[in-house]
Formats: structure tokens, C-alpha cells, sequence
């Protein structure tokens, strides 16, 4: 399903970032942790697509990815890749309904009111994003990465906001999406909450990765 | 959901929506304004001027013969000798001369003494009674009918000069025969009889002040009612005095062409009259007051070119606020030229409710123009969108997608990734 090869990164004016070799089933989660500055969120945006590496290949379903031009890539990570941002975003002018309805590749009005059913946001769905709590916020941000039916969910900091006990309320949320969507999950985090959950677990060390 | 998400963008902020908007809603209602004057002023100007070669009066300012004959807003320049005109409108060249005799009015309506001639040449149908045939019969436009409730069968009596208050023939009744239609002329606002009635009311009123006797038996013969009498005695005037018999003007309609451009040169050498060829004193006249509807348009030119900033601006500034919206709908799978199209239809909405709000204040300000020009020029302009109208509106879209092209190349080129990885 995903599988990476020898990709690394480098920022203008900065030391190359060499990742792990990563290979991941359908169906099945994987973290990715590490301390702050080690790439965690890089490496996340690598595999969805919102950054091309400077050298290897990231693919997805068997498809080299990396290879894709710009529009190409949106539309493919619009149709095959659900993200979960660290901070969530949404369009402040429309409602939180029409926001898990925003991508052009949603599956429709009945899919969002299942999920929303299932993440206990379906009273919410005629609210703005303003007007809902962070927590509510963060459940239709997991919401929206569904929508699309993908392939791949990538989750970036999913819980770094919450206390213990909505910490692993949200992972199993994450879990129970993707089993649903028999969808591959990557939650990137430095949150060690987390380790003693998920068994596939890769360490970024960023003294190893750089020294190449 | 691009159109949805602009939509909304613009809702949400109705009060910053407007606000961005306004310099083009004011650029916009001042030109709308102004075309919708100008064009009904031509088209009326045109229509009043229908099948009128030629205007002969009394000598003064052509203008003021042409305004006052043709559009009746002005006051005569004086009279003219009825024998002499005639003279004139007999010529073999002349196709059809219409005499106008008028001076007085009833509540600031024009009372014009002339012929069915008149009615004709605005193709006047009645909306009910006949048209005048005996003097002092009325035949009043739809104007002063529905302004004044004047119905077929009432009597008024006309007031010496044009503006209300003045001296009143009390003694000399019009009878109302009947109701024209509504024509968009001058003749709307006209109370129509003919020649001879208004010379009656006047030499009456002529008498009144110098022969008491003959006074006494106008007043006679009013009250017995008899018609016969009345007429007996306006015979008897027109052969004592048809020498001095005096009309306002005359317009006149030639066989040729030749014969309109040669006839003021005879008339101007050879009489104490003159001769003016009304289409170009008007010509003039719109030229003048084109001119400085030109500076005004070129000044609501100006706003636009504001407004095309101010909306540039708004939208720009937004840009900032909104990048991460912008990001996020880039990573859920919309390209950078669906982007592209969201801020320029946002700019294209922003211009379409300017011009329509602009539109509508144009109106409401054409409202208020209208309650004044109807009571000093008995001028109501109409609230129709024009042809010209439609350029505007291009011209607006076209200023909204302008303004939203630099805010929209900049949307499209955001750097996702760096965005979204921002804390």
C-alpha cells in the first residue's frame, strides 16, 4: 500500500534529511516519532504529496508519486489521502457540514452525516467553526480526512492538545476510521502517550539521519 | 462548491462586502444616472420634435422660441401677427402649418390654442370623449388629467400667464370634451383647444379693462349659456379684427427638404418674425449639456477606477487571513487554477453587487430628480434598464475581475506545505 525508498529532503540553506525506508499494509497504523526538528511533520508532508523529496520515491498503491506533476498530485492526494493537521483548519465563512463536503472528491451529504454520527459531531454540522469547541473541532477535522474514502490517513500531532484520557479517545477514532475505510493510518507524534498503544512504531532520531 | 465558498466568503462580511464595494456602487449610480437622463432626454427631445421642420414666432432668442413652442417649457418670446404668419403658412412649399396660440394655463398647465392638426402629429388617441370642435371645448393630455382630476364634462377656467396665482378668467369657462391617451409627449401635459378660444378669453379680458360695456355683454352671454351667442360674438370679432389677430408661432412641416433649409432666410430678410429650424437649436442645446455630463462621466470614470483598486485591496488584504483556507483546500484536492477561479468570481460577485445596488440607488436618486422636474419641467423620467445600461454592467464585471486578478495569481501560487506546517 505505501512504501517510501531512500527519500530524503533538504531545505534551502540546510542539511539534508535522509528518512527510514517504510512499508505499510492496508488497514494497519504506524507512528512515526520523534523530537521536535527531527522532520516528523516533513516526512508527513513528503508522503502526502504537499512536498516533493530532493531524491528517492514515495509510493502509494504502487504508483510513484513523487513523479506526479503539481496538479496531478492535488488530485490525487485529494482522492486517495485523508490528513489530519496538527491545527485544525477549516473555511470560517461556510459550515462545519459543508466543510467536510469541501473537497471535490467527498463521497457526498450521507457519508458526512454517517461520520459525523460515528465522531459524535452530528448536532454540530450547522455550526461555523467558530462556534464549536477545539475538541469538536479536531473530530471534524478526523471527519474530513474520511470524506475522500481514502487510501492513507496521515495524522500530524492528533494529540498533543489533550489530556490522557481524550488522547486515547482520538486514537481509537483515528483507528475505527481507517479500519472502516480499510484505509492505512500514519499518525506522526512526539507524544510517548501513544507508544504504549501501537506496536509499529519507527523512531526519527535526527543526529542518525542527518549525519549522511 | 467554489461558487458556494465565494458566495459565502461575501455574506459572511455583509457589512465589509459593502464597504469594498462602495466606491463602485456610487461610480456605478452616477453614471447609471446619467445615461438614463441623457438618453430619455434625447428620446424625448426627439419624440417632441417629430414632423416639426420649421418654428415661426416673434423675434428673441431662438432657443426660447424652440423650448417654448415645441417643448413648452420656456414663455414666449412674444406674438405674432396672424395675417403675416399666414401668409407663410399658405406658401405652396409648406406641407402642414399648425398654429399655437397660448398665455395662459391651468394649475401650471399649459393651455395651447392651436388645431386637431396638433393631435395628429403625436398620432394621439382619445382614451375617452372627442377631440375639441367649438371654442372653448378642451381636449387635455393624460398629464393633466390624472394630475389635476379633471374628467370629460368638468369646466375649469384658465389663469393668465404660466405660473399659478396669476389673474383668472372667471368669467370664461372651458368645458373638458375630452381625455388622449398617454403619448410620452409634450402633449400630455397640454390642455388643448383651439384658436379661437384662447384669442376669445383674451380679448374678453382686453375689453374688461377698457370697454366696461362690452364687458357686461361678454358676461351676458356667459351666463344664458347660449353657444350660439358666444360664437355669434367671436365672429363678429374675427371680421372686425382679423388684421390684428395675433398667434404665438406656427410650426411648420415642408414638402422638401430644400424648401425647410431655404424658408428662414425669406422669413428672417423679409418679415419682423423668424424662422428657426428647432433640430439644430436642440442639437446645440444637447451638445452644451453634454459637455458637462461628459466631465461628470469622466469623474464617475475616476471613482471606477477607485473602486477597481479598492476592491484589489480588500481582496489582497484578505489573501493573508485567508491563506490557510486557501491551503487546506489545496491539500484536499483542488488545483491552484480552481484557486485562481475562486478569487476571481469572489471579484466578479464583489462588482455584481455593486452595479446592482449601484443600480438601485441610481433610481432611487432618478425618484427624487423626478419629484423635482416633474413640478418645474413637467418632466418624469421613466425607471426602465436601458441598452447602455448592459455596457455598464460588462464594464463593471470587467473592473471586479480586473481588481481580482493579482490577488488571484498570488492565491494560486501559495506554498502549501509551508503554510500548513506553520504552528
Amino acid at each position: 500500500m505505501l512504501e517510501t525508498k531512500n527519500i530524503s529532503f533538504q531545505y534551502p540553506n540546510s542539511e539534508k534529511i535522509v528518512f527510514p525506508d517504510l512499508s505499510l499494509e492496508k488497514g494497519k497504523t504506524l507512528m512515526i516519532c520523534g523530537e521536535s526538528g527531527s522532520g516528523k511533520t516533513t516526512f508527513l508532508q513528503l508522503l502526502a504529496g504537499l512536498r516533493k523529496p530532493s531524491s528517492g520515491s514515495v509510493f502509494i498503491d504502487k504508483q510513484d508519486i513523487s513523479s506526479f506533476s503539481q496538479s496531478k498530485l492535488d488530485q490525487f492526494r485529494g482522492k486517495h489521502i485523508g490528513i489530519v493537521y496538527q491545527q485544525s483548519y477549516f473555511i470560517q465563512s461556510i459550515s462545519i457540514l459543508d466543510n467536510l463536503l469541501v473537497s471535490p472528491y467527498s463521497e457526498g451529504n450521507s457519508k458526512a452525516q454517517s461520520v459525523a454520527k460515528r465522531l459524535k459531531i452530528d448536532g454540530l454540522l450547522h455550526r461555523y467553526a467558530h462556534q464549536i469547541s477545539v475538541g469538536q473541532q479536531q473530530r471534524a477535522s478526523i471527519a474530513r480526512s474520511v470524506m475522500n474514502q481514502p487510501k492513507l490517513i496521515l495524522a500530524d500531532e492528533p494529540t498533543s492538545a489533550l489530556d490522557d484520557a481524550n488522547c486515547k479517545y482520538v486514537l481509537e477514532l483515528l483507528q475505527e476510521e481507517a479500519r472502516l475505510n480499510e484505509a492505512a493510518l500514519i499518525i506522526v507524534t512526539h507524544d510517548n502517550r501513544l507508544k504504549s498503544e501501537i506496536d509499529n512504531t519507527v523512531e526519527l532520531n535526527p543526529i542518525l539521519n542527518t549525519l549522511s | 462548491m467554489i461558487g458556494k465558498i465565494a458566495w459565502k466568503n461575501i455574506l459572511n462580511k455583509p457589512l465589509n462586502s459593502l464597504l469594498c464595494v462602495s466606491l463602485l456602487l456610487f461610480g456605478v449610480a452616477i453614471i447609471s444616472l446619467l445615461m438614463v437622463i441623457q438618453n430619455q432626454l434625447d428620446q424625448k427631445f426627439k419624440r417632441d420634435l417629430k414632423n416639426i421642420d420649421l418654428v415661426i414666432g416673434a423675434k428673441g432668442s431662438p432657443l426660447q422660441l424652440v423650448l417654448s413652442s415645441v417643448y413648452h417649457v420656456d414663455s414666449p418670446t412674444g406674438n405674432i401677427n396672424l395675417a403675416e404668419a399666414e401668409k407663410i403658412m399658405n406658401s405652396p412649399m409648406v406641407k402642414k402649418a399648425i398654429p399655437l396660440a397660448y398665455g395662459d394655463s391651468y394649475e401650471g398647465y399649459r393651455i395651447l390654442g392651436t388645431t386637431i392638426d396638433y393631435i395628429d402629429k403625436y398620432d394621439a388617441k382619445l382614451k375617452e370623449g372627442r377631440r375639441f370642435e367649438k371654442p372653448m371645448e378642451a381636449t387635455i393630455g393624460q398629464l393633466v388629467a390624472s394630475k389635476t382630476g379633471l374628467k370629460v364634462g368638468d369646466t375649469f377656467v384658465g389663469t393668465h400667464g404660466e405660473a399659478e396665482g396669476g389673474h383668472v378668467h372667471e368669467e370664461h369657462k372651458y368645458s373638458v370634451v375630452g381625455i388622449l391617451e398617454n403619448t410620452n409627449t409634450v402633449l400630455d401635459q397640454l390642455v388643448l383647444t383651439n384658436v379661437e378660444s384662447v384669442w376669445s378669453v383674451h380679448d374678453a379680458n382686453h375689453s374688461e379693462h377698457n370697454h366696461e360695456e362690452e364687458h357686461d355683454h361678454e358676461d351676458h352671454s356667459h351666463e344664458d349659456g347660449h353657444d350660439h351667442t358666444h360664437e355669434d360674438h367671436d365672429h363678429d370679432h374675427d371680421e372686425v379684427a382679423k388684421e390684428n389677430r395675433d398667434i404665438t408661432a406656427v410650426l411648420l412641416k415642408f414638402k422638401t427638404k430644400m424648401a425647410a433649409l431655404n424658408m428662414p432666410r425669406i422669413v428672417n430678410e423679409q418679415t419682423n418674425m423668424q424662422a428657426v429650424i428647432p433640430a439644430l437649436e436642440i442639437n446645440r442645446l444637447i451638445y452644451l449639456v453634454g459637455v458637462g455630463a461628459t466631465t461628470v462621466n469622466y469623474i464617475a470614470a475616476g471613482i471606477m477606477f477607485m473602486a477597481c483598486f479598492s476592491i484589489f485591496f480588500a481582496l489582497f488584504s484578505r489573501l493573508k487571513e485567508r491563506k490557510h483556507e486557501l491551503a487546506l483546500m489545496r491539500s484536499v484536492g483542488y488545483k491552484p487554477t480552481s484557486l485562481f477561479g475562486l478569487l476571481i468570481y469572489e471579484g466578479f460577485l464583489l462588482a455584481s453587487i455593486g452595479y446592482i445596488f449601484g443600480w438601485i440607488l441610481s433610481r432611487i436618486a432618478l425618484y427624487f430628480i423626478n419629484k423635482q422636474a416633474e413640478s418645474d419641467f413637467n418632466l418624469i423620467f421613466e425607471y426602465n434598464f436601458i441598452q447602455n445600461e448592459l455596457w455598464l454592467l460588462l464594464i463593471t464585471i470587467l473592473v471586479g475581475i480586473v481588481a481580482a486578478l493579482l490577488p488571484a495569481i498570488n492565491a494560486m501560487k501559495i506554498d502549501i506545505s509551508e503554510i500548513l506546517s506553520k504552528k
